[in-house]
C-alpha cells in the first residue's frame, strides 16, 4: 500500500543558484522510465479489480480484463451487500472496530511506553528497551499460535478480544516514539512544566503529545495498515464468521470460489470496498505523515 | 494479497511442522482410547459445535434444532480445508478446545487418524447399522476398510463423467468416445476441428487421482501398522503415459484450472470436454455461461470396452473429533446430516452436494432434466457412477504434501521438462522421506 504514496518531492534548487551536479537529460529519463515502470506494476493491479468490479459473471470471463464491459457496478455491490444476509457489512463493521479501536489504543499506549523511555532514567531502562527491539524483529505470524493456545487456556479464541488484544502491542510504535520524543521534546520546556505545577500525566497530554503528533500519525497509520490487513491471527483465532474481519471473510469465500462460483464476483467487489477505508485515511492523515518522516532528518 | 498469501502459507506450513512435532511426543497415549470409546448418551440437554464450510449449512441445522430441543448444534463455517480450517482443527486439538463435529475431505481423513484426532464411532451401534445405507466405497473411506470402525460420518461424493459439447462433437461427425482409446482418437478429430478435447489439469492433481481410481489403482495402502506408498504404481503409471501422450502431441491443452483463462476456453469453445466431477455440472454452467444448453454428460471412457468403472474427485465426510463429550449425540446428528431425506435436499440445493448415500441418489431434485444440459437428466449419469467408484482407493497421512510436489512436477511436464510419469517417481521418494520423517512407518 505505502508504494501507492508519493514521496515528497525533492527540494530543486533553482538551476541558476545551484553548485550541485546538472542531471543529465538521459539519467533523468531513466529514472522516469523505472518510475513509470513501477507506476504501472503497482497501479495495474488497481485497475483490474475496478475494471473487473464492474462487470457481471459472464461478462467478466469473456470481455477485455482491462477494459470496461457493461456497467453493473451497482448491481454487483447491491448483491454483495445482500448476499448471506449482509454478513459483508458486519465484517466491515468488524474490521473498523479492530482496526480504529486497535490503531488508537495502540498508538496511545505506544508513545506513552516510547515517551517513559526516552525521558525517564529508571533501572533497567536500556533492557527494557533492547527487549522491545527485540520484539519488531519477531514476525506476527510466527507468533500467531503461541498466542492461540494462550488464549485458548482463558476461553478467549474465537472471539473479539482474540484479534483486538493482540492488536494493541506495537513494538514498532515504542521503537519509533522513543526516538521522536528524545529528539523533539526539550528536557526544558518538561522541567518548565513541572515547575508551573503540571503533573506527569498531564504534561504528557498536554504538551508531549503535541511535540510527538507527527510521530503518531505515523504509528497509527502504520497500525491502522497493519491490522486492517491482518490475516494470519483471526485465520487462527476467529470460528465465527460474526468476529470474521473482511481480509478473512474474503479469504473463506475465495477458498469456495470452486463450489459457488458466484462468489469470484463478490471477492472481487468486496476487495474493492475493503481498500476504500485505507485510502481515505492516507488521504486525510498523508500530509501529517510526510511531516512526521521528514522532521529531524535536517538538523 | 499474493504475500500475504504466501507468507502464510509458509507459517501453516512451520505451523504444521510444529503441531507434527509435538503430537509425535505425546502419541503414546493414542492406544487406550479405543476401550474408553463409549458411545452412551448424555444426561439432559446437549450443545453441539459443527465446524464446516458448507455453503448455506446454517440453514440445514436450523431444521435439526428445530426438531431437536434437547441436542442443540452450533455451527461454524470459514475456509474450506486446505484453506487453514484443517490446520484450525489441528490446533484445536492441541489445545483441546476442537468442536465437537467437523467437515473433513476424503483426502484428509488419514491425516487426522494419524494424528489421533477422529474418535471411533465404531461403538455406536446405529452408526455401524447405517454402514448399508452409504455407497460401499464412501464407507471404505471413513472406515479404512477396517470391519466394525468408522471414523467419521460419509457425506458426499464426486464421481466423475464426461462432461462434453453435444453441439460440436455431433457437428464435426466425432462419436462420443466410449473408451480412452476412442478419447484419443477424438482427441485428434477435435484439434482438426480448431480445438482441444480437453485441458490437463497442471496443478489440481485431484483430477489425475480419480483417473487412477478409475483405473483400479491406489496411491497409499495401509496394513494397520505401516504405510505403502504407491504414486507410481501400474494404473498410475497407465494414466500417466496416456496422458503424456496426449500432451506430447499438443492434443489437450494446460490451462491452470479455476482461472479466468481456463473457464473462458470452455466459454469460446477452445475446449470440448471436461472428465470431472458431479460438481463439476455448476463449475461449467457458471464459468461457460454462453454455452448453456450445448453441453451433456456421458459416462466415463473405459480403459477396456465394456468396462464400466468411474473415479471420484472430491468428496467430505463429518467426522466426530477426539475430546467430544457427546460422541452418542454428535453422531445421531451427522447421520441426520449425511442420510436423511430433508437434509440431503438442502444441501443438494444450497451447496451442491451429492449425497453418499444410495438413496439420496433418488432425490427428486436430482431427478429433474438440467436445461443448461440441453434438459438432459444428467444426475442419471452421476448416481450410476457413483455405484461404479471402486472400493479400495486410499488416501496417504500427508496429502499436502503429496499434491504439491506433484504438481510441481506436472506443471514442468506440460511445459516440455520432464514427463508425467517421472514426476509421479520423484514424488513417490519425497512422499516416503516426508513420511519418514513424521515417524510414520512405511512399508519397504
Amino acid at each position: 500500500m505505502s508504494a501507492a504514496v508519493r514521496t515528497a518531492p525533492q527540494p530543486t534548487a533553482s538551476p541558476a543558484a545551484s553548485r550541485g551536479v546538472q542531471e543529465s537529460l538521459f539519467s533523468r529519463a531513466g529514472a522516469m522510465l523505472v518510475m513509470g515502470v513501477f507506476t504501472l506494476y503497482f497501479l495495474v493491479p488497481i485497475w483490474w479489480l475496478i475494471v473487473s468490479a464492474t462487470k457481471d459473471r459472464g461478462q467478466f470471463t469473456s470481455t477485455n480484463p482491462l477494459w470496461f464491459a457493461d456497467m453493473s457496478l451497482v448491481e454487483n455491490v447491491s448483491a454483495l451487500l445482500r448476499y448471506d444476509g449482509g454478513i459483508f457489512v458486519r465484517w466491515i463493521g468488524n474490521s473498523l472496530a479492530y482496526t480504529a479501536g486497535g490503531a488508537l489504543l495502540g498508538t496511545v499506549l505506544a508513545s506513552m511506553c516510547g515517551y517513559a523511555l526516552a525521558k525517564y532514567r529508571f533501572r533497567g531502562r536500556d533492557t527494557l528497551f533492547n527487549v522491545v527491539l527485540g520484539g519488531v524483529l519477531v514476525p506476527a505470524t510466527a507468533l500467531a499460535l503461541p498466542l492461540f493456545l494462550i488464549f485458548s487456556q482463558v476461553n478467549l479464541t474465537n472471539t473479539f478480544w482474540a484479534v483486538f488484544l493482540p492488536s494493541l502491542v506495537s513494538p514498532f510504535g515504542v521503537y519509533l516514539t522513543r526516538i521522536y520524543a528524545a529528539a523533539s521534546v526539550p528536557d526544558e520546556l518538561l522541567e518548565a512544566a513541572r515547575l508551573d505545577g503540571s503533573g506527569e500525566v498531564r504534561t504528557f497530554f498536554t504538551v508531549s503529545v503535541r511535540l510527538m503528533f507527527p510521530a503518531l500519525v505515523t504509528v497509527f497509520l502504520f497500525q491502522f495498515v497493519a491490522i486492517w490487513n491482518n490475516f494470519f491471527l483471526p485465520l487462527i483465532m476467529l470460528r465465527d464468521e460474526a468476529v470474521f474481519p473482511v481480509t478473512l471473510g474474503l479469504y473463506s469465500w475465495n477458498t469456495q470460489v470452486n463450489q459457488i462460483p458466484e462468489l469470484r464476483g463478490h471477492v472481487l467487489v468486496g476487495a474493492l470496498l475493503a481498500i476504500i477505508p485505507l485510502i481515505v485515511v492516507f488521504l486525510l492523515l498523508q500530509r501529517f505523515w510526510r511531516n512526521g518522516l521528514g522532521a529531524g532528518s535536517v538538523k | 494479497m499474493r504475500l500475504t498469501k504466501a507468507a502464510s502459507v509458509g507459517a501453516l506450513t512451520a505451523v504444521a511442522l510444529l503441531v507434527a512435532g509435538c503430537s509425535s511426543n505425546d502419541g503414546s497415549s493414542s492406544g487406550g482410547d479405543a476401550a474408553a470409546g463409549a458411545c452412551e448418551p448424555s444426561d439432559g440437554a446437549v450443545e453441539l459445535t459443527f465446524t464446516t464450510w458448507i455453503p448455506g449449512i446454517e440453514e440445514v441445522v436450523d431444521v435439526w434444532n428445530e426438531a431437536n430441543a434437547d441436542i442443540q448444534v452450533t455451527v461454524q463455517t470459514g475456509p474450506n480445508g486446505n484453506g487453514g480450517t484443517y490446520q484450525n482443527f489441528f490446533n484445536q486439538l492441541k489445545a483441546g478446545n476442537a468442536p465437537d463435529l467437523g467437515q473433513i475431505e476424503y483426502d484428509a481423513l488419514p491425516n487426522f487418524r494419524v494424528q489421533d484426532g477422529l474418535t471411533d464411532l465404531g461403538a455406536c451401534a446405529d452408526v455401524l447399522a447405517a454402514q448399508g445405507d452409504f455407497v460401499d466405497w464412501t464407507w471404505d473411506q471413513v472406515s479404512f476398510g477396517e470391519n466394525g470402525h468408522a471414523y467419521a460420518i460419509p457425506q458426499d461424493a464426486g464421481p466423475m463423467a464426461l462432461f462434453y459439447r453435444a453441439d460440436l462433437f455431433e457437428a464435426n461427425g466425432i462419436a462420443v468416445p466410449t473408451t480412452w482409446a476412442e478419447y484419443a482418437a477424438a482427441a485428434e478429430k477435435v484439434k482438426a476441428a480448431g480445438g482441444h478435447i480437453t485441458n490437463f489439469s497442471q496443478s489440481d492433481v485431484n483430477q489425475f487421482a480419480g483417473l487412477v481410481w478409475q483405473a483400479g489403482g491406489t496411491w497409499f495402502s495401509n496394513d494397520g501398522d505401516e504405510w505403502g506408498v504407491g504414486l507410481a504404481g501400474e494404473e498410475s503409471t497407465q494414466v500417466a503415459e496416456y496422458w503424456q501422450d496426449l500432451i506430447d502431441r499438443d492434443l489437450v491443452s494446460s490451462v491452470p484450472p479455476w482461472t479466468s483463462e481456463w473457464d473462458n476456453a470452455y466459454n469460446t469453445g477452445a475446449a470440448w470436454t471436461w472428465v470431472s466431477a458431479v460438481w463439476g455440472a455448476n463449475s461449467i454452467s457458471s464459468g461457460a455461461p454462453d454455452t448453456a444448453g450445448k453441453w451433456a454428460v456421458a459416462p466415463m471412457p473405459q480403459w477396456e470396452a465394456g468396462d464400466d468403472a468411474a473415479g471420484n474427485w472430491g468428496g467430505s465426510s463429518t467426522a466426530v473429533f477426539k475430546g467430544s463429550e457427546h460422541v452418542y449425540e454428535a453422531s445421531k446428528f451427522a447421520l441426520w446430516l449425511n442420510t436423511s431425506d430433508e437434509a440431503l435436499t438442502l444441501l443438494n440445493k444450497g451447496a451442491n452436494l451429492y449425497p453418499a448415500t444410495k438413496a439420496g441418489a433418488a432425490l427428486p431434485a436430482l431427478a429433474e432434466g438440467v436445461e443448461f444440459y440441453g434438459g438432459q437428466a444428467i444426475y442419471d449419469v452421476f448416481a450410476e457412477a457413483s455405484t461404479q467408484v471402486p472400493a479400495g482407493f486410499t488416501w496417504g497421512p500427508t496429502m499436502t504434501q503429496v499434491y504439491a510436489d506433484v504438481s510441481d512436477g506436472f506443471k514442468g511436464a506440460v511445459s516440455g521438462s520432464g514427463t508425467l510419469l517421472a514426476s509421479l517417481e520423484s514424488a513417490q521418494g519425497s512422499t516416503i522421506s516426508t513420511l519418514e520423517s513424521q515417524s510414520i512407518p512405511v512399508a519397504k
